[in-house]
């Protein structure tokens, strides 16, 4: 299934970049004191891919016209966006401690006022996906079906709970967006558990298909995969394509992985210390390799 | 009337012409997008009662059916605002802003977008389809958003005007308009600016008066016969149109409340949070002034004619006019 493969090197690259970004994430939520954990260590690897592979964007012109847009729909998961946009070279690495601070560019949720080169801004759960499509329909208009830009929509599993989600849903496999790529952070819990007790979800991937959407499931942390899936989804020229990509939430920490609990709340103390040395263990470990 | 607006001279004549509010938006949205290809129409399932499809049937390629689903039509309208279109969705008031109002606050206001958010049907006077139907909240539901600018003309003619006018801003905005009938007050000839109050009526030329009307939407020609009763009467009154409810016209405001010492606002409308909510929030503030009412009492619509509707909700010409003799008693 693969239309590009990456290189031995280029994998070597994403996951330094991914360790690089999930140490930045455990940094900055124990410097903030609040915010999320879960979903931004597990959507990182997807965000090292996109941010250092698949991207049409240049950190030094973020409002290029030409440049592919990134909606987050979740935008609890936003310690993922920051740190990987401050890896990326959009802002400093440092500014990253001042996230959910007073004055602070980088707000508890995602506002494009405060970081204007966000794409929108988000927090109440539901809503992305359909702006995502509104951007597609307006570039459409303006290029037809020849555009070469991608809109790249992330959002949660427990988000798709919201109706508004299967509005978008519909308009898009209505109106056949074929340079949509909607990626769903499939890691299976939300604040009051797993989706499947709170809210089950399951068969994701037939409910897209019925909408009439190119469906592929994948390992969320397998750049092959996701490598795979994004240039498949580029190819598809006759639909909307959703990666529904199944990850574990707190992923490169083991005491925080597969735990609805860390849904919601930062580390602290011994938490944060033990993380990032086990994320430096695992550096080291790879770099030995 | 005052001349200087080049009003409908036919104004207070029994058969002046009466025209829909809502197709002064079909009209001016056609005439806007006429001089703006960056203009797209988004519709939920309501395209010819709102009257988007004068847009819609002219320029198909600028036209989205989002069928019904008004949360998707607000967010849907964020994303194409974002790529440098400048949408104009619409649907029942009671729908939109009713129905996706966390949508046009987060995913439109927050994000300081220019959508256009035209509600049609709005106030009790859409009548035999019910309370359900009837938006008398929609104007508190968008003034209270930060960026946000609600426009809420009073006849055909200046609905046409206010469309074209939001066409050419960059601030999200509210349009309220109306389904019924309506008399046409004001003239292809009458300036509009957005955010600028309208003197209608004025039987002292600027001098000092016993009471004023603020009034907004369908209900300002019932304002305006009651002033004329008043005149009558040998009071000396003025009627102000509110066309634009936020930004508030504060220097119009404050002047008549400087003139008068007697305000009245007339709104099809909850009195809570609404356009006289507006006007007493700021001259409690700057110029404490007697105020009343005339707008829905904390209840909801039912079936009936408009006119039926208008005077049991206590809007209608005896309610307005009791509302301007209580005023000057408290003086």
């Amino acid at each position: 299934m693969h239309m590009q493969r990456l290189t031995d090197e280029k994998i070597r690259l994403l996951q330094e970049k991914a360790n690089d970004i999930r140490q930045s994430i455990i940094t900055m939520l124990a410097a903030a004191g609040s915010g999320h954990t879960a979903g931004p260590l597990g959507m990182t690897d997807i965000f090292s891919y996109l941010y250092f592979h698949a991207l049409k964007h240049d950190p030094k012109d973020p409002y290029m016209d030409s440049r592919d847009r990134i909606i987050l729909s979740n935008g609890h998961i936003c310690p993922v966006l920051y740190a990987t946009m401050a890896h990326a070279g959009y802002f400093e690495v440092e500014e990253l401690k001042t996230l959910r601070k007073f004055g602070s560019r980088l707000q508890g949720h995602p506002h494009r006022e405060f970081l204007p080169f966000l794409e929108t801004s988000s927090g109440p759960l539901g809503s992305g996906l359909s702006q995502a499509v509104g951007m597609a329909l307006a570039e459409r208009i303006d290029h037809g079906r020849t555009s070469s830009k991608f809109f790249y929509c992330l959002t949660g599993d427990g988000e798709l709970n919201e109706g508004q989600n299967w509005e978008a849903i519909m308009l898009a496999g209505k109106e056949k967006i074929h340079n949509l790529i909607t990626i769903v952070d499939r890691n299976n819990i939300q604040i009051d558990g797993f989706t499947e007790d709170v809210m089950p979800l399951d068969s994701l991937v037939k409910k897209f298909d019925s909408f009439n959407w190119h469906v592929i499931d994948i390992d969320g942390h397998n750049f092959e995969m996701i490598d795979g899936a994004i240039g498949k989804g580029k190819a598809v020229f006759d639909r909307p394509t959703v990666i529904i990509a199944n990850t574990i939430p707190g992923k490169g920490v083991k005491d925080f992985e597969r735990k609805p609990e860390w849904h919601g709340k930062p580390p602290k103390g011994d938490e944060v210390i033990n993380a990032l040395k086990e994320l430096q263990e695992e550096k080291e470990s790879r770099n030995c390799a | 009337m005052n001349q200087n607006e080049k009003l409908n001279p036919h104004v207070f004549n029994d058969d002046v012409e009466q025209v829909p509010i809502r197709l002064g938006f079909g009209e001016g949205l056609l005439e806007a997008a006429d001089l703006n290809e960056n203009i797209v129409g988004l519709s939920a399932d309501l395209t010819e009662s709102t009257k988007m499809h004068l847009f819609a049937n002219k320029y198909p390629k600028r036209f989205i059916e989002i069928g019904v689903a008004e949360q998707n039509l607000a967010s849907v309208a964020s994303g194409m605002a974002a790529l440098g279109k400048i949408p104009f969705i619409t649907s029942y008031s009671m729908f939109s802003p009713g129905r996706n109002w966390e949508q046009i606050r987060t995913t439109i206001c927050y994000n300081d977008v220019p959508v256009k958010i035209a509600g049609s049907h709005a106030g009790v006077s859409v009548g035999p389809d019910g309370g359900t139907h009837q938006a008398i909240e929609d104007l508190a539901l968008t003034r209270v958003l930060p960026n946000m600018v609600v426009l809420s003309p009073c006849d055909a003619i200046e609905a046409k005007k206010a469309t074209m006018a939001a066409a050419k801003t960059k601030e999200p905005t509210y349009i309220r308009l109306a389904r019924e009938k309506s008399p046409v007050i004001t003239t292809e000839e009458t300036p509009f600016e957005i955010g600028k109050a309208m003197t209608l009526y004025d039987n002292t030329e600027g001098g000092d008066l016993d009471l004023a009307f603020v009034a907004t939407g369908a209900l300002v020609h019932k304002a305006l016969k009651v002033a004329e009763a008043f005149n009558k009467e040998g009071k000396k009154v003025a009627v102000i149109n509110l066309a634009t409810i936020k930004p508030l016209d504060e220097k119009a405001i404050l002047e008549i409340a400087e003139r008068s010492g007697a305000i009245v606002t007339v709104e099809e409308h909850q009195i809570a949070g609404g356009m006289g909510s507006s006007v007493a929030e700021f001259l409690a503030q700057n110029r404490p002034t007697p105020q009343e009412f005339v707008g829905v009492r904390d209840r909801f619509g039912q079936s009936g004619t408009p006119d039926e509707l208008i005077e049991y909700y206590g809007m209608g010409e005896n309610s307005i006019k009791e509302a301007g003799e209580s005023v000057m008693k408290r003086k």
